[in-house]
């Protein structure tokens, strides 16, 4: 069975590929979907892939993703793309951008970051160090940020 | 000079020694033998959320051996923190009220985000375990004064995780070309980040846990004390507290040159019976506060010291 019928082809809304495999909810998360909206969200994980062996698959329903939207998923799926999808047809194709600052999309790792003090208001900023493997460091502490932690930091 | 000194990279190295030359002419000023108001009418604020005497002192000191005068932020237990203000109000309120200001903060990162919500010049005075550069200026100053060059051998000692002077000073030192010996338990190594920056930057660095096998050939012992407030746990703290001692019997076989050096305040990670010995140099180094960051103020007001002292 062909990936693209697992789910049904949508008229209207975004169709997000290439998210790593079982990343898709993290993606969700990202994008502040959280199924309180009205539009109707699909989601397919670990379907084949021949880029990367296996992946997610997303497809949000009458909500067309901007390119700032996306380019927060740069720290969990650097690969993503997303198709505008206009009456059934691709009027749109983005991919993740690299940036030089992420701001407002993850929360710095480091635990005694100022950041971290209560109510604090200006931008969480984390600088991009490097893209491919993908390292940042806080615009205010400098600390390297844990990759690993920073999933349970993301905004 | 960007505008705000966080860390040792908002100077450049010519810089960093037209400062150290300021600082030796304003010696005198710095003493109280002359008297230089420079900075007349400008207000520096003391912004001081965790204990200090040495910076916040010499701060003080250095602002009106210039003339200049000073507001604190005084005891945290009487200002609006402990009604739960957030730093950035805080801030943006002595951006109003002052020309320049420290900034002290047991949270990493405090002074950058201080530096981006305020116009005024912010001074980094300690953010948490991140950096010191105003202690940098006065450690190069006084390694200055006692070697006349950079390029030395230099052993950091000590808590080198948690400790911002020496995170500040190894960048500073390894610019000008220093071979760095950072001696310390695992647990409060250097910083990974930072090794990878220094190395990057082509540092010559040894590790090592060893204090003994690495000071006949030093010339600056740099020793910090184990920060028992930077711990998370007690038990922690206890394993490596008194780790490093120096005493006199151990400087048997060092340079004759050789300076001991220490942020202060010392616990016993220096017995007081080196202290008479000519290899301290810690105390002067408290006093280099004072001249080092009257130079500073001054550059950060324009103030030309070359023209203005002896003339």
């Amino acid at each position: 069975m062909s990936e693209m019928r697992r789910v049904t082809a949508i008229c209207n809304g975004s169709v997000i590929d290439h998210i790593p495999a079982g990343a898709a909810l993290k993606v969700l998360r990202m994008l502040r979907i959280s199924g309180k909206n009205s539009n109707p969200v699909s989601l397919v994980m670990n379907v084949p892939s021949g880029k990367h062996g296996a992946k997610d698959i997303i497809k949000v329903e009458d909500r067309e993703l901007t390119q700032e939207e996306l380019d927060r998923l740069s720290i969990i799926a650097p690969h993503a793309s997303v198709a505008i999808i206009r009456n059934y047809s691709v009027a749109k194709k983005r991919t993740v951008e690299a940036q030089k600052e992420l701001v407002n999309v993850a929360k710095c790792t480091y635990s005694n970051c100022i950041t971290h003090g209560n109510r604090e208001p200006q931008s969480h900023r984390l600088t991009v160090i490097s893209v491919d493997p993908l390292q940042l460091r806080c615009h205010y502490c400098c600390r390297a940020q844990d990759m690993d932690a920073i999933i349970d930091n993301l905004l | 000079m960007a505008d705000d000194l966080i860390t040792m990279d908002d100077l450049t190295n010519e810089q960093i020694e037209a400062l150290l030359k300021d600082a030796e002419k304003l010696l005198p000023a710095a003493k109280g033998d002359v008297y230089l108001p420079l900075l007349e009418g400008k207000l520096l604020g003391n912004m001081f959320f965790e204990p200090s005497t040495r910076t916040r002192m010499s701060f003080e000191t250095a602002m009106k051996r210039l003339g200049g005068n000073v507001v604190n932020l005084g005891a945290l237990a009487s200002s609006s923190v402990t009604k739960g203000e957030t730093l950035f109000d805080t801030m943006k309120m002595v951006d109003g009220y002052c020309d320049v200001a420290v900034l002290r903060h047991p949270r990493q990162g405090a002074a950058q985000y201080a530096a981006d919500a305020c116009d005024i010049p912010i001074l980094n005075g300690g953010d948490g375990a991140g950096h010191h550069p105003t202690q940098t200026l006065l450690d190069l100053f006084t390694i200055k004064q006692a070697h006349g060059k950079l390029d030395l051998n230099v052993v950091m000692v000590g808590d080198l995780r948690y400790g911002r002077t020496v995170h500040s000073l190894s960048h500073a030192l390894s610019r000008f070309g220093a071979n760095l010996t950072f001696i310390a338990p695992p647990a409060l190594s250097m910083p990974d980040e930072i090794i990878e920056d220094l190395k990057a930057s082509g540092s010559n660095i040894t590790v090592s846990e060893d204090l003994v096998s690495n000071l006949p050939n030093a010339d600056v012992i740099y020793m910090t004390r184990i920060q028992k407030e930077r711990f998370p746990d007690e038990d922690e703290y206890l394993k490596v507290a008194g780790i490093y001692k120096l005493s006199r019997k151990d400087l048997k076989d060092v340079k004759e040159s050789m300076i001991i050096m220490h942020p202060l305040p010392r616990v016993d990670e220096i017995h007081p019976n080196v202290d008479n010995t000519p290899h301290a140099a810690y105390f002067d180094q408290a006093f280099n506060g004072v001249v080092a960051r009257m130079a500073l103020l001054c550059f950060l007001f324009g103030v030309d010291i070359s023209k203005e002292v002896g003339k």
